[in-house]
């Protein structure tokens, strides 16, 4: 019987002339591809279990291999693509959910290449950042309607995080990556005087220390949710959803739950980790209410808490709520957020884009007045520093990189996260492969990453004349759109260009 | 809201280095309540009453790091009485709303009457004792780690979903002056945990993912040593055998392993 329909996704080209059999490639893929055969002196790769990750021909010493999409095609045919055919096979063949993980990979607008920014040109002269100071400097959470002068012991202010670039590290959870990722994330945040968000998984005993530099997190499955871990925090998050997942839950499978993984989760060891779709004690605003001061309670006042929610149709008006709630930031995640897994027609098919989520939460809240009550952190798949620039001129105050995080310290965004298997040690707890990801060097990496954005900010911001980050915030008069409609003008709060 | 002065007249008994503080909680907003109970605890009051409570939240709940405390609550406490709390001892002398000791850590919550939704919810430690019934998805997501495991013990009955989700932790409700338990969806989706019933269980009010199981010897120990403690909290109690409970279990601890292709 025929063992599957489906057609390989990829394609492997050995050069034998220079492949020197060293078996790098053999050791190096986590789910088995290759294999030397003694007798022949030859390696042979099967291609049906190939993910495209690239880690093989990156490591080959003498480039010898050759991955690329499976060329392979079905009659063409617009409805009934590849991915379809594929797809439905597979379902056939299992009878499940299709899992898949990064974010939404489908064509949708990407609202940022549509949108430009302004420069200055002999009026307002711009400014060189290499010669004069910037200031990328942010403060999340909530700010007083307006300044009072009080004495330092009457002076009841709300608790303020500094950050020093408006970069911060998406939330990533212990068990969906590994402890040297995670690790790696928290050395670069604290190096660059910002964030890293621990993830709904716990935060491990070792990476306390970084209490100044984590947003904890606190979801549905209310995982390792101790009184140290609350309290060795600079903010508290309150996740309600995710981009990549809107309204439903999740689960980290019990085959990943390990010793470490189970303490640092307390929950026992092998058992499937549950997070139900809903957080239990909310079902409506004034709950939220309830927990965020709970939370409140916990700290003695001295943490903002976030509240994160996937953006979808009315975010503005829950946004709104969360607001009046009590919550000091108010997180979003948009249409392209990724994901460790999700199911694939949940990823690809709900939720709305960042841009518009963006906009329309920070029109809401400057309409009815609260702006000012709330840091709004956008979040999902932003790919480079212009795309930072542009939402913060949108109402950002800060972002959150995760994607372009993973890919700094080596993912390649073969979305097979949810197998468990990263050949790049990232997203996965196999203790084999997680010690491809060296702290030292992907800390590194990341430190790279937000220093060379960091600048890239300070240049645009320089180009338009403006000196402090906070002077872009929600300034839409900075942007121009190109090829978009009234109707994307109008949400935007963003003139076509040439107007 | 009581004008900030009054503070120090209800501290004033531990200036003496007596322990014991009571807190009037009349007219007192649930922060203005909960900055009292941490000041006094940090004062080294060890035993706090709080008279006239009427619905402030979170009591117990700002008291982590500090070393353990006793209050006594009379009145009607409000929701998420000591949520995500590390260590107190709280007993109400009446009924507590939703929320008992959500998301708590470590402690002891006793309910002289009964409690509202959701009670130990997410808990990882600590016990919880309430002398008559309690509401919707109680222990919700309950769970354990190592030898650590969250208790709720219940004297009268629980509404559909107790045991949802729960991860670890036991769960004992005593039946007491009903025939029948009424309740439905039995631990839907639990992967871990016990929950223990006295009197008939049928299978239809189980939830998916839950199963009765056959109560063995250790069971029995842990059976007896719950009722023993109620009666010495709440007094009197029905004559109670262990095997007249019925124990309910997960059927796996992978309820999700086969969803996905």
């Amino acid at each position: 019987m025929l063992r599957t329909q489906l057609l390989p996704d990829f394609s492997i080209e050995r050069d034998d002339s220079r492949c020197i059999r060293c078996q790098v490639c053999v050791r190096q893929c986590g789910f088995d591809v290759h294999r030397y055969d003694e007798d022949r002196d030859i390696i042979l790769s099967d291609e049906s279990k190939c993910a495209g990750c690239q880690r093989c021909a990156v490591l080959c010493p003498t480039s010898a291999l050759t991955i690329s999409p499976n060329r392979s095609s079905y009659a063409a045919n617009s409805n009934w693509t590849r991915e379809r055919i594929s797809d439905l096979k597979r379902q056939a063949e299992s009878g499940g959910v299709l899992l898949t993980g990064c974010g939404n990979d489908k064509g949708y607008p990407v609202y940022w290449d549509h949108l430009v920014l302004n420069a200055s040109q002999v009026t307002n002269p711009s400014i060189d950042p290499l010669r004069e100071p910037m200031e990328l400097r942010t403060y999340l959470g909530r700010k007083p309607r307006k300044v009072e002068i009080a004495n330092a012991e009457e002076c009841q202010r709300d608790p303020l995080i500094k950050i020093e670039t408006p970069l911060v590290f998406s939330a990533l959870s212990y068990g969906a990556i590994s402890a040297q990722a995670q690790e790696s994330l928290a050395r670069a945040a604290k190096q660059c005087g910002t964030l890293f968000n621990s993830g709904e998984g716990g935060l491990p005993r070792r990476l306390r220390k970084f209490k100044d530099n984590v947003i904890v997190q606190c979801a549905s499955g209310r995982f390792g949710v101790e009184p140290e871990y609350l309290s060795n925090s600079a903010m508290i998050e309150i996740k309600i959803g995710q981009g990549a997942k809107p309204g439903i839950g999740g689960h980290l499978p019990g085959e990943k739950v390990s010793k470490k993984i189970s303490s640092t989760r307390k929950i026992p060891l092998g058992t499937d980790a549950l997070s139900p779709a809903p957080q239990h004690d909310i079902y409506s605003i004034e709950d939220l209410r309830t927990l965020i001061f709970a939370l409140k309670e916990a700290t003695n006042y001295e943490k903002p808490i976030s509240v994160k929610i996937a953006a979808v149709h009315n975010a503005p008006a829950i946004a709104s709520g969360i607001v009046r709630a009590g919550a000091d930031v108010v997180a979003i995640d948009g249409l392209r957020g990724g994901t460790g897994a999700a199911p694939k027609a949940i990823r690809d098919n709900v939720g709305i884009p960042i841009e518009m989520a963006l906009a329309s939460v920070d029109k809401r809240l400057r309409d009815e007045r609260i702006r000012n009550e709330c840091s709004i952190m956008a979040a999902g798949g932003f790919r480079c520093s212009a795309d930072v620039v542009k939402a913060i001129a949108l109402g950002a105050d800060a972002v959150y990189l995760g994607t372009a995080a993973l890919v700094a310290m080596g993912c390649t965004l073969c979305q097979k996260c949810y197998t468990g298997i990263c050949n790049w040690g990232i997203c996965t707890t196999d203790p084999y492969l997680s010690k491809r990801v060296n702290p030292d060097v992907a800390s590194q990496r990341l430190i790279s990453l937000l220093q060379a954005w960091s600048l890239e900010i300070k240049e645009m911001l320089g180009g338009m004349g403006i000196n402090a980050v906070e002077s872009l915030r929600g300034n839409r008069d900075q942007l121009r759109a190109v090829r978009l409609s009234d109707w994307e003008l109008d949400v935007l709060g963003v003139r076509g260009a040439g107007r | 809201m009581m004008s900030l002065c009054t503070a120090s007249k209800d501290l004033t008994s531990i200036d003496s280095g007596v322990s014991f503080v009571e807190i009037d909680a009349s007219g007192l907003e649930f922060r203005d309540l909960n900055n009292r109970i941490a000041s006094a605890a940090r004062s080294g009051a060890r035993h706090i009453r709080l008279t006239r409570v009427y619905g402030q939240r979170y009591i117990g709940t700002r008291l982590n790091g500090l070393p353990p405390v006793t209050i006594e609550i009379e009145g009607v406490p409000g929701n998420d009485l000591g949520s995500f709390m590390d260590g107190h001892i709280l007993i109400v002398h009446g009924n507590a709303q939703d929320g008992v000791g959500n998301t708590m850590y470590e402690g002891e919550i006793i309910v002289e009457g009964r409690c509202g939704d959701i009670p130990g919810m997410s808990a990882m430690g600590g016990s919880i004792f309430v002398r008559d019934d309690v509401g919707y998805r109680a222990a919700l997501h309950m769970k354990q780690h190592g030898r650590k495991f969250p208790n709720l013990t219940v004297g009268g009955t629980a509404q559909d979903f107790l045991g949802e989700y729960m991860a670890g932790g036991r769960v004992t409700v005593l039946g007491l002056g009903y025939e029948r338990h009424r309740m439905s969806f039995i631990g839907t989706g639990m992967h871990g945990g016990i929950i223990y019933i006295r009197g008939r269980i049928e299978e239809e009010q189980l939830g998916e993912g839950a199963q009765i199981k056959e109560l063995k010897r250790s069971d029995l120990h842990f059976l007896s040593t719950q009722v023993e403690r109620y009666r010495r909290l709440f007094g009197t109690c029905d004559e109670i055998g262990p095997k007249e409970f019925t124990k309910i279990g997960p059927t796996g601890t992978r309820p999700y392993s086969r969803l996905y292709s």
